[in-house]
């Protein structure tokens, strides 16, 4: 992974010295609140329901085990014990003191971490695949890319007070798993016809209140020309992006409005003129980041023994084989595989980790990963470099701190944001809403018949819970001063991304567990073969979950004619 | 007389800026004109005395190369979160090669001058009130930059390859 240098470390040091003042001078009244409010943002920190709250980020969702030890430190000693694990990788702190701040972020500091511009209308924490570098199917690993980005985005001097926030991600294989089709910016790494790695560029994606799925803009743009031309569409964006409404401020508004191809051709007529200029990446640099993200020390090992091995301890324990079906995945050297510790046990809040956890997770990295961890946007964690020969060991010690729940990529291993038990924007919980989910789904064999499948919950239209691309979506909606949770089916976040439809009007809390349970029956009854939830809905379309949740000669009357399309 | 910052220093400043719905005969005086009124005045008009203001709104393309006519050229932040100034400053020094005094003006706040500094603005006309003094300490707020801007112009990967090699 990415190591600092003295300057990275310096940069990062006066970061905090800055905001020491900052808060310094807020707290002695010299700072006004509305000046106070986009710096303590680009410092990731939020002002919520019940306390200030802190985003920490993690590039592309890395973290070293003396990274996440530290982060233990941090929640127990200024926090309540425990954090979550956010959609976007990174790491939030519900309960710290706003003096504690600039305290947390020099211990953050100590270990190469910080929050910058993890929140606020600048560049975010740009976000990747959590199996970066190990996959298969990989053309090459995004993370030096990723980095090469956050160091560009850090304190850009123009792109600091933007329409609103800007999101990037980058995405090494063609199966995506980092969303980038619902990015302001999503980089594909792909290889031209001539052989050569570049990337194919999309524009104008993004969730909250008017989902959209990105355009390509760009088909091939070579490696070297990367910044010149983020710099390029970041400032056509800065200067023509809509400031008076901030639900018409984010970058897929103007690209949707100008229609792609304008938007595209402007980039590049701006892009003319910088394109060989200073920031031009050299061969040297790429080098240099490439240099951080080599192969651990794999040991070379006979997969067909390993997977032997295994096939006999699974089958003389079914728990265990059923945490190896859903919580490993494949690997691209032989006899390794990556793990995902399930953060979404019934009855935590999904994303959710304790102090305590955090240490276990930081020992397991250290004796089985080559002692590094990754955050992933479906709120678990990965332990990317297993040997499967460790791997038995390694789910007893999981299972006994709780996070070797086996539901990776089923219906309990949901998206959820934080909602109104935290946050001011809520219309509705959601964290209760997972919860009784998962207590009405708590027969794994059926969780497991239904297959690969996702839920997602947002508390609001800001679709933190990204809602719009869960096979199944939830939705707080505010009636009249009363939470209700409309349901949207059909969405996707793979490279087939697609965003979901309304499924009618919306429901009380207590009717959900129940609606979805009518909607999972549908899916069983109609589905052929092994196909997901997902397949048969777009061969069946919408109808036949409508007639079964609203059958027609029934008169509902705790069902309310809804106007959720009109948020969506 | 107001003050300012200008090159790092706080100094006396007599520029008198000119609104944009101004009519009449213009006061006398060193004057920062609105950008619309010298493109439909620009016939008429003594360039010895006049600067240039921009708004954030507007496009500086308009003033183009003709912008080093101007001794003086401010930028209006009209809310210091509108950060289009920061590309139009940018735009001035690249692509039009202005050599002047580059001004931001309106509600600029003490911590974006070190932004502002490498985006090519040299003063700053901050808010009444602002306590000068303590924003001259933000230029200094970091030592090194990763990306090029105007100040410096190459990115940091840059500057370190040229110390290595
Ligand atoms: C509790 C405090 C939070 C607040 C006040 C908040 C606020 C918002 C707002 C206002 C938006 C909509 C922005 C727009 O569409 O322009 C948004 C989007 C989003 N937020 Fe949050 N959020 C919070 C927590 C979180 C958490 C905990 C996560 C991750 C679990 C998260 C992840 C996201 C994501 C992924 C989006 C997606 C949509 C997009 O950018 O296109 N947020 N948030
Ligand atoms: S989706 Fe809404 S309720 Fe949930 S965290 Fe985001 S802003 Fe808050």
């Amino acid at each position: 992974m990415y190591i600092y240098n003295e300057q990275d470390q310096k940069i990062i040091e006066q970061r905090v010295a800055q905001f020491q003042g900052q808060t310094d001078r807020y707290l002695a009244g010299k700072l006004t609140n509305e000046e106070f409010l986009p710096l303590r943002l680009q410092n990731g920190l939020y002002i919520q329901r019940l306390a200030p709250m802190l985003r920490i980020a993690v590039p592309y969702g890395l973290l070293s085990s003396a990274q996440v030890r530290k982060l233990a430190h941090i929640t127990r000693a200024y926090d309540k014990g425990y954090c979550h694990i956010t959609t976007r990788q990174n790491i939030q702190l519900n309960w710290p003191q706003l003096e504690d701040v600039p305290k947390i972020l020099g211990e953050l500091a100590e270990v190469q971490m910080h929050a910058v511009q993890t929140s606020g209308n600048c560049i975010r924490n740009t976000t990747s695949d959590q199996f970066a570098g190990v996959s298969q199917d990989e053309l090459e690993d995004p993370r030096p890319w990723c980095e090469i980005i956050r160091q560009w985005s850090t304190f850009h001097p123009e792109f600091a007070f933007l329409p609103r926030k800007f999101k990037i991600a980058v995405c090494g294989t063609e199966g995506d798993r980092a969303a980038i089709q619902v990015h302001d910016i999503g980089i594909q790494i792909v290889k031209n016809s001539a052989d050569e790695i570049g990337f194919q560029v999309l524009a104008g994606g993004g969730l909250g209140r008017t989902p959209v799925i990105g355009s390509v803009i760009r088909e091939f743009l070579p490696q070297k020309d990367l910044l010149t031309y983020l710099d390029a569409i970041l400032r056509v964006y800065n200067r023509h992006g809509n400031r008076d409404n901030k639900y018409k401020a984010r970058i897929k508004i103007l690209v949707r409005a100008w229609t792609a191809e304008v938007f595209a051709q402007e980039v590049e007529d701006e892009w003319e003129y910088t394109k060989d200029t200073l920031g031009r990446l050299t061969q040297e640099e790429i080098d240099r980041v490439k240099g951080f993200f080599t192969q651990p020390p794999y040991e070379s090992l006979d997969n067909k023994i390993s997977d032997e091995e295994l096939a006999i301890l699974a089958e003389n324990n079914i728990a265990f084989g059923k945490w190896l079906q859903r919580n490993t995945r494949s690997h691209k050297i032989p006899g390794y595989t990556s793990v995902t510790l399930s953060l979404k046990p019934t009855g935590v809040a999904p994303g959710d980790v304790t102090d305590s956890q955090l240490e276990v997770i930081a020992d397991l990295a250290d004796a089985y990963s080559f002692g590094e961890i990754r955050a992933t946007h479906n709120q678990n964690l990965v332990l990317a470099d297993v040997k499967k020969s460790d791997l038995f060991k390694l789910w007893e010690k999981a299972k006994v701190s709780g996070f070797a729940t086996p539901n990776i990529g089923t219906l309990t291993d949901m998206i959820c944001c934080p909602g109104g038990d935290f946050c001011s924007l809520a219309n509705a919980k959601s964290i209760p809403i997972a919860e009784a989910i998962q207590r009405k789904f708590d027969d794994i064999d059926y969780i497991y018949d239904l297959g690969d499948l996702s839920l997602n919950i947002s508390g609001c239209m800001n679709a933190c819970g990204h809602h719009h691309v869960g096979n199944i979506g939830i939705l707080g909606v505010d009636k009249k001063g009363a939470e209700f949770y409309q349901i949207q089916l059909g969405g996707n976040a793979g490279s087939d991304t697609s965003l979901g439809g309304v499924l009618g009007p919306s429901f009380g809390e207590s009717e959900v567990p129940e609606v979805v349970e009518k909607i999972l029956t549908i899916y069983i009854e109609q589905r052929k073969g092994d196909e997901l939830f997902l397949d048969t809905y777009r061969r069946i379309g919408v109808t036949p979950f409508k007639e079964s949740v609203y059958p027609k000669d029934k008169k509902i009357s705790n069902m309310h004619k809804d106007q959720g399309l009109k948020h969506a | 007389m107001p003050k300012i910052i200008k090159d790092t220093q706080i100094v006396d400043d007599s520029w008198i800026i000119i609104e944009k719905d101004f009519s009449g005969p213009l006061p006398l005086g060193k004057l920062l004109l609105p950008m619309q009124y010298w493109l439909d005045n620009r016939e008429s008009l003594n360039l010895m005395i006049a600067g240039l203001w921009i708004d954030s709104d507007e496009a500086v393309e308009l003033v183009g190369h003709e912008a080093n006519l101007f001794p003086l050229i401010a930028v209006n932040f009209p809310a210091f979160t509108d950060g289009r100034g920061f590309s139009i400053g940018r735009l001035l020094r690249e692509r039009y090669s202005f050599n002047g005094q580059l001004r931001a003006i309106g509600n600029p706040i003490q911590d974006q001058l070190f932004y502002l500094k490498r985006c090519g603005f040299t003063s700053f006309d901050l808010k009444e009130g602002a306590d000068l003094e303590s924003a001259l300490s933000s230029f200094n707020d970091f030592d090194e930059s990763y990306q090029g801007a105007i100040v410096p112009p190459e990115p940091l990967f840059l500057l370190n390859s040229s110390k290595n090699n």
